[in-house]
């Protein structure tokens, strides 16, 4: 058994700062643990999110060393020994208390997108789609909402542009739903305008923190930039490709 | 903190409240908003995070897309024996006959289940059922369920509360008319008074150490509902699941799914030996491989062979890991070994357990494709729970209702694995019609500001004492005491040992203290949470107390094996009016005869057709 010393922001909307704590750690302990160690011991009043703590969740979104982490897939011993380990809250969305933030943003991008339409079932009442047609949607249902690509996206993060862009996470539900060999509807004009797909520069920041390993930039969001300019930048091709039965 | 008063706390008003969204929760909430009615739904979390995302094997629906032989009659066969025959046959019966239609719905919202060859909904083997049935995304089935509901929910109306913890349920003489609670962000009281009222509470896995489950599942709905008179059932019923994680001690009780078997995992023990073989018992034995030759015949599809025996059911497994290392054939921390690697290519395990794979690699620092996991039992469900009306799912409360984990009756003495996200979707749905056409049916309930404030005097008394004990402490107390004498092998000593010490920790739980304030204090919500441990925990061990035999997932080691006489009964435990907790065996209603028939049939001849007629 080793000791540690954490820092780890306090505070609230007014303001806060940053306090160290020091635990023994046992083997295999995650920042998570740490966090839980010193509300028992310390701060027992020191607010966290968490909830499987096995990397299903997205709940306990935090930034370590000020990279944005899942806090229960962050092991200490990934980190120098002897070394102070840095916890705040992620930093794109306002605080609450300690290391929780308000992402009740996320909730309403979420409510804004058109919802699945799907096609009529097979006379015997089946759907039928052949699983080399999901994989790649199944791909992005893999997010579990940690949030951290939203984070990290500089248009929203460093620019503040909520107004303009839905963030990565957001453009991979809607390219779950674009892409999915059901799905009817058209979303194409929103994710040109009202949910920005113009805005993101490709720097892939998001898809280096995915804690799911989703290709959000090169899987989601660069085929929706394509299907935006198939459409508006060449209708022809959009039209033949309507006439044709094939879905832009 | 002082009180407010009733007109200063924060009012919602809706037909139907539903209390909790995981897979029940949400599901019933979406059926009241189908209904028409103003719907609510609060969650202790942040919606989408519930406890369903862990589940990942599957869903269990006999849809007979990968074996054509599979149908209700033999789904709900499956169900009733691995309950042991202690289920509610009429939940048994809708549950099997309603599933298939419930998964095909969540296809209908979005949800993208892994296909067979000719592009149906494939589906996979695991424990106690007879054929391929469970519909499955990888081992993250949970996650597609919770998300696709969520998706599909956040059109539909519903008025979803998050982070928003329920104290108490408020009743307006005998029946219900809401609840009250606080929000987790700022520590404010909120009331939500309700025509009717869904509880989808979940479990009380908190009140173990070795446990699944978060911090949520502190058995709120179990202690709410007995505190407003309704009755529980089955609580001796706590489901181990046999492989958790054993290590690093971090992680110890992380689920590792069943479809690590289901897929061709097996189960070695020190000395390299597959011991399952040992552990088949008289009723699994005519459907259960007796050789490693037969059972990897079987694992390559062929028809004429048997089961292996690490598909037996949970309660089977748990007992014979736990034999295992009991007998010095343990792993080095305590465990079995689960060993995939020498089973399946690399590549394929990667791909089937892509979730697994990740979580031994991120936090146990091993390679499933390349090393056997480590594995022990790991407290994971409640079979027992609230009682309620197989066809409402209405409690004996008026208004009342009860649906998923927090309800008892489908899953009998042992659940199988995939029975609890098709539980979700079948009596979710259920829950909220039946709280839609009670709400509808019923005037304005009325509100009894005694009953607020007395919740408000409750919830603020830690925060008011100048000192008193910590709340994680008394918490791993509780935990530590409930895995040492409520565990896997009971004894009437540890469960009366358990009584004792419940009683002491429940007046050192009444000095609580909670530091600073009520915003997002843990520390205060842990001191809160309490109270539906200790309630869930007692109730727990009186059931386990009563029942004088072992079946299913309890076991007693002074009353081995099943007791016919204890057949006839399940155990029901309840508060009298002097507040005090009543535990009362009572008989069984007799079945109709043609459900009786289909459990006790031979599996050919349901599967040839050759059993009476559809329902």
């Amino acid at each position: 058994m080793s000791e540690r010393t954490f820092r780890v922001w306090r505070g609230d909307k007014n303001g806060g700062q940053f306090v160290e704590y020091k635990i023994k750690t046992d083997p295999g302990m995650v920042v998570l643990d740490a966090i839980h160690r010193i509300q028992a011991e310390h701060a027992t009043d020191m607010a966290c999110r968490w909830n499987c703590k096995a990397g299903k969740c997205g709940s306990c979104s935090m930034e370590i060393n000020g990279k944005p982490r899942l806090s229960c897939m962050t092991r200490l011993n990934t980190f120098e020994p002897g070394t102070t380990i840095t916890v705040q809250p992620i930093k794109t969305f306002p605080v609450i208390k300690d290391l929780v933030t308000d992402v009740s943003w996320n909730y309403e991008q979420n409510k804004r997108i058109k919802p699945f339409t799907p096609k009529p079932r097979d006379a015997d009442g089946n759907h039928r789609m052949m699983q080399e047609d999901v994989d790649r949607i199944q791909e992005f249902r893999k997010c579990i909402e940690c949030f951290l690509c939203q984070d990290v996206c500089h248009v929203i993060r460093d620019h503040g542009r909520k107004d303009a862009f839905v963030g990565p996470r957001f453009m991979v539900r809607l390219a779950s739903l674009e892409m999915h060999p059901l799905d009817t509807a058209d979303r194409i004009p929103e994710i040109r305008k009202e949910f920005g797909s113009g805005w993101c520069n490709i720097t892939r920041c998001c898809t280096e923190v995915c804690p799911e390993h989703i290709g959000i930039t090169d899987n989601a969001i660069i085929p929706l930039k394509e299907r935006v300019v198939d459409r508006y930048y060449d209708p022809i091709a959009w039209f033949l490709g309507k006439v044709m039965g094939k879905k832009a | 903190m002082s009180a407010p008063q009733l007109s200063e706390i924060q009012t919602f008003e809706h037909d139907v409240i539903v209390i909790g969204a995981g897979g029940a929760g949400l599901r019933a909430a979406i059926e009241c908003s189908a209904q028409g009615v103003n719907t609510g739904l609060i969650c202790k979390s942040l919606l989408g995070k519930a406890h369903t995302v862990m589940a990942e094997g599957g869903m269990a629906a006999a849809m007979g897309n990968v074996d054509a032989r599979d149908n209700w009659k033999i789904h709900f066969r499956d169900t009733m024996r691995g309950g042991k025959f202690l289920n509610n046959w009429r939940m048994a019966e809708l549950h099997a006959k309603e599933a298939p239609d419930r998964v095909r719905e969540l296809e209908e919202w979005g949800a993208v289940f892994d296909r067979t060859k000719t592009g149906l909904i494939s589906q996979r083997n695991f424990g106690g059922h007879r054929h391929p049935r469970l519909a499955h995304v990888g081992d993250r089935t949970g996650l597609e369920l919770i998300r696709t509901l969520q998706d599909h929910g956040i059109h539909q109306g519903i008025k979803v509360h998050m982070e928003c913890t329920i104290l108490d349920l408020l009743k307006d003489g005998d029946r219900v008319c809401g609840a009250l609670g606080y929000w987790r962000d700022t520590g404010r009281f909120v009331l939500f008074k309700a025509k009717a009222v869904v509880l989808a509470t979940g479990g009380a896995g908190k009140a173990w150490r070795i446990t699944s489950n978060s911090w949520e599942y502190t058995g709120d709905g179990l202690a709410m509902a007995y505190l407003s008179g309704a009755e529980l059932l089955d609580l001796e019923f706590t489901q181990f699941h046999p492989t958790g994680m054993v290590w690093p001690p971090s992680v110890r009780g992380t689920l590792v799914t069943e479809g690590v078997r289901g897929d061709g995992g097996i189960l070695k023990n020190s000395e390299g030996k597959r011991f399952m073989f040992n552990y088949i018992s008289e009723r699994f034995a005519p459907e259960t491989a007796d050789t490693e030759e037969e059972a990897n015949r079987w694992l390559k599809g062929d028809k004429s062979a048997r089961r292996p025996p690490e598909l037996l059911t949970r309660d089977e497994v748990a007992r014979a890991i736990n034999a295992e290392v009991k007998a010095g054939r343990g792993s080095e921390h305590g465990g079995v070994y689960l060993d995939i690697a020498s089973r399946l290519p690399a590549e394929q395990i990667r791909k089937k357990l892509p979730s697994m794979y990740h979580q031994f690699k991120e936090l146990a620092e091993i390679d499933i494709t390349q090393q056997p996991m480590e594995v022990g039992p790991t407290l994971h469900y409640c079979m027992g729970g609230i009682r309620v009306d197989a066809e409402t799912q209405m409690t004996t409360v008026p208004g009342l209702f009860a649906a998923g984990e927090c309800a008892a009756g489908l899953h009998g003495a042992n659940r199988l694995g995939g029975n609890s996200l098709s539980d979700l979707l079948v009596f979710g749905r259920r829950a909220g019609l039946g709280a839609c056409e009670f709400a509808k049916g019923t005037a304005e309930p009325k509100i009894d500001e005694a009953q607020v404030q007395a919740s408000i005097k409750r919830a603020t008394e830690p925060l008011n004492r100048e000192s008193g004990t910590n709340p994680f402490v008394l918490q791993e107390q509780l935990q530590d005491m409930m895995s040492r004498n409520v565990g896997i092998i009971r004894t009437k000593a540890e469960l009366e040992a358990a009584l004792t010490d419940l009683e002491k920790l429940g007046e050192q739980a009444s000095t609580v203290k909670a530091h600073a304030t009520s915003q997002y204090n843990a520390g205060w919500n842990t001191a809160l949470d309490l109270r539906n441990l200790l309630i869930s925990s007692e109730a727990v061990s009186r059931a386990a107390l009563m029942r004088e035999e072992s079946r299913g997932a309890h076991c007693r080691d002074d009353f081995p094996g099943e007791r016919p006489e204890w057949l006839k009964y399940n155990i029901y435990v309840w508060r009298d009016g002097n507040g005090s907790m009543k535990v009362e065996k009572r008989e069984r209603p007799e079945p109709p005869a043609l459900l009786k028939e289909i459990a006790n049939s031979k599996i050919e001849d349901l599967e040839a057709g050759k059993v009476a007629g559809d329902a």
